[in-house]
């Protein structure tokens, strides 16, 4: 009778950490946790004994991992092996997804693929996610910059909306700038000059 | 034409090498194209250089010659073409254990290990120590120096513990000590959550720290990015060394994300050991440690074979490897090779042989060269050990 998997997901937004734990459910049946406290982690994950830790690959708490990949004891905690061997494509498709995963020794590839291929994917989400937002984040700051500049011109020069903006858009292109930095420039300017 | 070379590196004071080697054109005017690859962590940081995504790194001395020995559960096979730096890094302890070694005597006057670490092993029973890596010059010095002066059995408990986490982990009692690179000791002392004990060239004077490695095979591979790099890294470290410099590298080195002063004074080896007293002194107490960190000359930047030796006999000590072999490996891993290949035209001397002995100096001396010789800076061990490699240490061509 085989156990379920145990996996630990280090993650400390909540957002992620529940998008991460649906995949993983959806992929099978296994009994997930997640660790959003980075303090003691080591020992948390080496008390709890998990099969599979699954971490950000970006985290600077992967070098406490790795710590527990070090040879110890027979008796004491489970060696964690990263994965990185003969399948590369797998490898490389984490590495890309940037998620890193430990798994304890001599746990047989085809138990671990599902919960990798599960993982890859949610994380690959999250990136996509987090440049979409990033990308929205950004036009938001610039329109709204934008619109500050529109209406100090609209102030200081006594014109309507539509020939502001139409000046800062000419400004833009005689200075081969983006209209955002021109903005964001007289922005500033203005806020010295008050 | 420039070609392009990637290089990882982690942000800390000893990164500067690297980072001035871009900023102020040295690894242009060798035709490369520099872009420098910043990693949360030494794992990351392996991985990139290991998986190809960068064709070099700045890595802790003793990672490559861990992954020859088959330690660390990767892969990996890397060279050390270069040292970057050697030492930098400072022991320090919380509040709570300075007050206590305080009271029990101790003088926090930042030179005398013996005094510094019998101090430190007599005020608790089990002291919990962190380190940003397992495989890294902090752990190794630790250990050398703490269990010459008697540590008992299971009194050490030596943990990794990200650098900028550190100052967390002291403040919330998690660990007792740690070893760190600057300025991220420097930075638990303004949070006000440690005091500084000792600088690790206390330890040992001549120690490696961070050396340039690529992947096993790709340097011989790459000669023109390798010598590139390689006199790029050499250039800004004679830059860094001339004390004029500090200040202005200091402000240069920005993207670290620390105050420029607290970048200045490590590379000045000026430390402030606490935020306020320790115990019942008064003031901020400031420490001077001669050769904190050296970037240039004096054997600083060769890639000693017998350093890679040393660092092969500890490992091999500790996990259990047979230690003739791993040796060899230690010695196999620092080329002093590609150095002499590739800086022969800047080098000004090029020592006779690719080892010497560890620890033989207590006091500037000379070193045979093929030009006669050149003074070498004091890089003895605090207990006065020499580590003598006995194996042909002259120049492989």
């Amino acid at each position: 009778m085989k156990t379920r998997l145990s996996i630990i997901v280090v993650e400390k937004d909540r957002e992620r950490a529940l998008l991460i734990v649906d995949g993983l459910r959806d992929a099978g049946d296994f009994d997930v946790m997640v660790v959003s406290e980075e303090r003691g982690l080591a020992h948390r994950i080496a008390t709890r004994n998990p099969d599979i830790v699954l971490i950000d690959a970006g985290n600077p708490s992967r070098d406490v991992l790795e710590e527990l990949t070090l040879a110890t004891a027979p008796t004491e905690r489970p060696v964690m092996m990263f994965v990185d061997e003969s399948d590369r494509a797998r490898t490389m498709a984490a590495i890309e997804a940037g998620v890193s995963a430990y798994v304890v020794d001599g746990l047989r590839g085809d138990r671990i693929k599902p919960i990798l291929d599960a993982a890859i994917a949610r994380f690959h989400l999250l990136q996509k996610m987090r440049i979409e937002l990033e990308q929205t984040r950004r036009a938001l700051e610039e329109r709204k910059l934008v619109d500050r500049a529109k209406g100090i011109l609209m102030r200081a020069r006594g014109i309507g909306e539509e020939e502001a903006y139409a000046l800062l858009r000419k400004t833009a292109m005689d200075q081969g700038r983006k209209l955002g930095e021109v903005a964001q420039a007289l922005v500033l300017a203005s806020d010295l000059l008050i | 034409m420039t070609a392009r070379l990637r290089l990882a590196y982690v942000p800390l004071v000893d990164a500067a090498p690297v980072l001035l080697a871009r900023a102020l054109g040295f690894a242009e005017e060798e035709g490369l194209a520099l872009e420098l690859v910043p990693c949360p962590s030494w794992a990351l940081l392996r991985d990139a250089l290991a998986l190809g995504q960068v064709e070099a790194a700045q890595m802790l001395a003793p990672l490559p010659v861990a992954l020859a020995l088959g330690l660390g559960r990767s892969g990996a096979r890397f060279e050390a073409l270069y040292g970057l730096n050697q030492n930098g890094n400072v022991v320090g302890v919380s509040r709570d254990l300075a007050d206590r070694m305080a009271r029990a005597g101790h003088e926090f006057g930042f030179e005398d290990a013996v005094a510094a670490g019998s101090a430190l092993l007599g005020a608790q029973d089990v002291l919990r120590i962190g380190v940003p890596l397992a495989f890294s010059m902090h752990l190794e010095l630790l250990q050398y120096w703490l269990s010459a002066l008697g540590a008992r059995a299971g009194q050490l408990e030596i943990r990794t513990i990200p650098p900028q986490q550190m100052a967390e982990a002291l403040a919330q009692g998690e660990i007792d000590a740690f070893c760190v690179g600057e300025p991220w000791g420097s930075v638990a002392v303004a949070r006000g959550a440690g005091v500084l004990l000792l600088p690790t060239s206390a330890i040992w004077a001549g120690a490696p720290e961070k050396v340039l490695a690529t992947r096993a095979g790709w340097a011989q591979a790459e000669p023109r990015l390798a010598g590139g790099v390689m006199r790029a890294l050499w250039r800004a470290g004679r830059w860094l060394d001339a004390p004029e410099n500090r200040m202005i590298a200091a402000e240069m080195l920005g993207s670290l994300g620390v105050e420029a002063e607290l970048v200045e004074r490590a590379l000045s080896g000026r430390l402030i050991l606490s935020q306020s007293g320790i115990g019942a002194g008064l003031g901020a107490p400031e420490r001077a440690a001669a050769g904190f960190v050296r970037f240039h000359g004096g054997g600083a930047n060769f890639p000693w074979r017998s350093q890679g030796a040393w660092i092969a006999r500890q490992l091999a000590a500790r996990y259990g490897l047979e230690p003739q072999g791993a040796l060899a490996q230690g010695r196999a891993v620092f080329r002093a090779d590609l150095y002499r290949q590739h800086l022969a035209a800047l080098d000004a001397d090029m020592p006779l042989l690719d080892g010497k002995d560890e620890g033989a100096r207590a006091a500037p001396s000379a070193l045979a060269t093929a030009r006669g010789s050149v003074i070498l800076p004091k890089d003895c061990f605090f207990d006065g050990q020499i580590f003598s490699d006995a194996a042909d240490l002259s120049p492989k061509v």
